[in-house]
């Protein structure tokens, strides 16, 4: 309970301070450049210059020491050895040559192909059958829940689906196995089963994306003209065609924002892999092997900074992309 | 005609797709809820599924000696029941192993040795010996028992208040409440100020922001775990609320100034002519306005701080009084593998709050995503 109040103080703390910050900045600020005597019109426009520093200062410092100073530093990092001194680029080429580092991009980029476009194309589908229908909301709704649900909840859920029991261990209790030997087949491992066990934790990724996906292809598909759709229907153009020619080229746009979101959940991919395998029997990724050069018995800082300046480059393009578009926008 | 069949043959086949696309997705989870209520023998010894309908369970009981018998009349009779107090419904029985299903409950076996024998459906069964039998060994009795499904809240009980799990749940919220509000505020400032204020670099900033959604968290964990050591915050929670500030705010100041911005700027032109400063029409006017960008802000941070294992497992301590519930369940997923009851209790009793809050706040979450994704992209 003690811990309880620990919390709820340091709201109260967090609020508090953040109201009084901004109340008495905002005071002392109005002290000492007064909107009147003589000099009123040029204390109003100094004040005036400052103040939006006020209100952004809380945010900026965050921001700065949490998600940009660590950039630079995880660089500087990265070029150090384990006891800090100085080794260039050594830590870089030690990834060229190190196997599980490749074993771990190749996979990155395989769940880089396969999450997001498969989430995307199921997302699509649901977004453009659910709209047809009447108990539509309530199916997306379903399909959407599992966006709230932690991938290590997610990777116990598909525990029960993708469990195996050898020939002696009694009947299977994993779903897919019970359902392949319904069928007449053998159950695997399909957890240690080298490549196909890194489809398998795909497979729980998008169970998890395509409900976003969905979501958003969703809204913009209801956010087409109706006159376009109209006229295609006139014109005797079938349901499948009208989708297909006319709707998907009208939401370009909205699938590549879709992609990128979920290329980008997919490059920092952790949890699922270290919950079902902890990147065994071939299904090491960048973010798990990160943390086991961090935590491992003898820690590296120095590998591991230089795997997420990896995972770093692999996000740029995304976010150029992604300030260039809000630029666009905001023009 | 011809077009007005085609077209519910279309809705038919929508529908039923749509149907199977929602079985597929919610099965899964289903499994879990059920595996939950299960207990530790069953869980481990037969699918989830079985769990849902009767099962059928065949038994080959003795009956008592036929040194036993009563007489009753002319006969001589033995009684009593096949399972035992145990329940169920007797759906067959038999007097031999080649046909061990072959009565209905009720009917009469005879057996070549002239004795008839009767099995109820609710167990009892009656031997009937025409005279007066002897032998120590008991007629044997085949019976087919329907058993219904057995649930049982005793995992729940056992996580939440043996394993250590209820600890493990006021840790998450520990975490989770003021890692969520705190941002908040924070963050409001900063959205106004980028959408309302003027001042030099304001697109500067707000690409910055654009860019910093983006970050993977991972930069962060060495140098600022090496700086909370430094500066003596150490593992704990103080760091970790700090830190889940820091990471949640580029999406707060993000979705909150795309909203402001969209704010009727009359409103706040007229309250600036009329002599209102920045701080009173932040607090009168976009605070109370901006309540739906603030709500799904709110439920993104809440859902990502209370599903997080990543932060956690860098900012917090394992020992009990810090360990989150995401973090508990991972150890048991790698050390106790078998004890299927409490992995799927835990899970659930984990999973259980977004679940709440999702279908409580859809809205607010779809129409945070749709901010957050397709305007700014």
């Amino acid at each position: 309970m003690n811990q309880l109040l620990f919390a709820v103080s340091t709201i109260v703390v967090g609020v508090f301070g953040c109201v009084a910050y901004f109340y008495f900045s905002n005071i002392l600020l109005d002290r000492v450049f007064p909107a009147k005597g003589p000099n009123a019109g040029t204390n109003i426009n100094k004040a005036n210059a400052i103040r939006p520093w006020l209100f952004l200062l809380p945010a900026l410092l965050v921001l700065g020491l949490y998600l940009v100073y660590p950039v630079f530093s995880t660089f500087v990092l990265s070029l150090q050895d384990t006891r800090g001194s100085f080794i260039g680029g050594e830590n870089y080429t030690w990834l060229a040559g190190d196997g599980k580092f490749r074993e771990s991009l190749g996979n990155n980029l395989l769940w880089l192909v396969i999450v997001p476009a498969a989430s995307t194309f199921f997302g699509l589908v649901a977004a453009g059958l659910t709209d047809r229908i009447k108990w539509g909301s309530v199916a997306q709704s379903l399909i959407f829940m599992p966006m709230a649900i932690s991938f290590v909840g997610a990777s116990v859920i598909w525990k029960f689906i993708y469990d195996y029991r050898g020939e002696n261990q009694g009947e299977q209790i994993g779903l897919l196995n019970a359902i392949v030997e319904g069928l007449g087949g053998t159950a695997y491992a399909w957890i240690t089963m080298p490549f196909w066990n890194n489809i398998f934790l795909m497979i729980i990724l998008i169970w998890i994306q395509t409900g976003f996906a969905m979501v958003i292809l969703s809204a913009a598909l209801k956010g087409i003209s109706e006159e376009t759709i109209e006229a295609a229907y006139l014109d005797g153009a079938s349901p499948l065609q009208i989708f297909f020619k006319i709707k998907i080229p009208q939401i370009w746009g909205t699938i590549a924002v879709v992609w990128t979101t979920i290329t980008v959940t997919v490059l920092k991919v952790f949890d699922i892999v270290f919950a079902m395998t902890n990147g065994q029997w071939g299904t090491q990724v960048l973010a798990n092997l990160m943390y086991d050069w961090m935590f491992r018995g003898s820690p590296d800082f120095g590998r591991g900074s230089a795997i997420v300046m990896v995972i770093m480059l692999l996000v740029t393009p995304v976010m150029i992309w992604n300030i260039s578009n809000a630029h666009k926008e905001n023009r | 005609m011809e077009m007005a069949g085609t077209k519910s043959r279309l809705t038919w086949a929508v529908n039923l797709t749509v149907g199977f696309l929602v079985l597929l997705w919610i099965i899964p989870t289903f499994g879990l809820l059920v595996s939950s209520f299960r207990d530790r023998d069953a869980i481990s010894t037969s699918g989830w599924w079985t769990a849902l309908s009767a099962s059928e369970q065949n038994a080959i009981v003795r009956a008592d000696a036929p040194d036993s018998a009563k007489p009753d009349g002319d006969a001589w009779v033995i009684t009593g029941n096949v399972s035992e107090g145990e329940g169920g419904q007797i759906t067959a029985f038999g007097i031999t192993s080649r046909e061990p299903v072959a009565f209905a409950p009720g009917e009469v076996a005879t057996h070549k040795r002239g004795q008839q024998i009767t099995v109820e459906a609710n167990g009892d069964y009656r031997i009937t010996y025409p005279e007066k039998p002897s032998g120590s060994r008991g007629q044997r009795l085949f019976v087919r028992a329907e058993a219904p499904p057995s649930f049982t809240l005793d995992n729940y009980r056992e996580v939440l208040f043996a394993e250590g799990m209820g600890k493990a749940l006021l840790n998450t919220l520990t975490v989770t409440i003021p890692a969520t509000i705190i941002p908040i505020l924070v963050a409001a400032f900063a959205a106004y100020a980028l959408a309302w204020m003027e001042m030099p670099g304001r697109a500067l900033l707000i690409a910055g922001v654009v860019g910093l959604l983006v970050v993977p968290l991972q930069v962060a964990f060495i140098p600022l775990l090496k700086l909370h050591n430094n500066i003596g915050i150490g593992k704990g929670y103080l760091g970790i609320w700090l830190a889940h500030t820091g990471f949640g705010l580029p999406l707060a100041v993000f979705l909150l100034r795309n909203y402001m911005v969209g704010l009727p700027g009359e409103i706040i032109e007229s309250a600036r002519v009329d002599g209102a400063s920045d701080f009173a029409i932040f607090r009168k006017i976009i605070l109370p306005l901006s309540f739906p960008a603030l709500a799904s802000f709110a439920i993104f941070q809440f859902l990502w701080v209370w599903n997080d294992l990543l932060v956690a497992k860098v900012f917090l301590g394992t020992g009990e009084d810090q360990a989150v519930m995401t973090g508990r369940i991972v150890d048991l997923l790698g050390s106790r593998g078998g004890d299927w009851e409490i992995l799927a209790a835990s899970a659930f009793v984990s999973i259980a709050v977004p679940i709440a809050v999702f279908f409580s706040l859809q809205r607010y979450l779809v129409r945070g995503l749709l901010a957050g994704s397709v305007k700014g992209g």
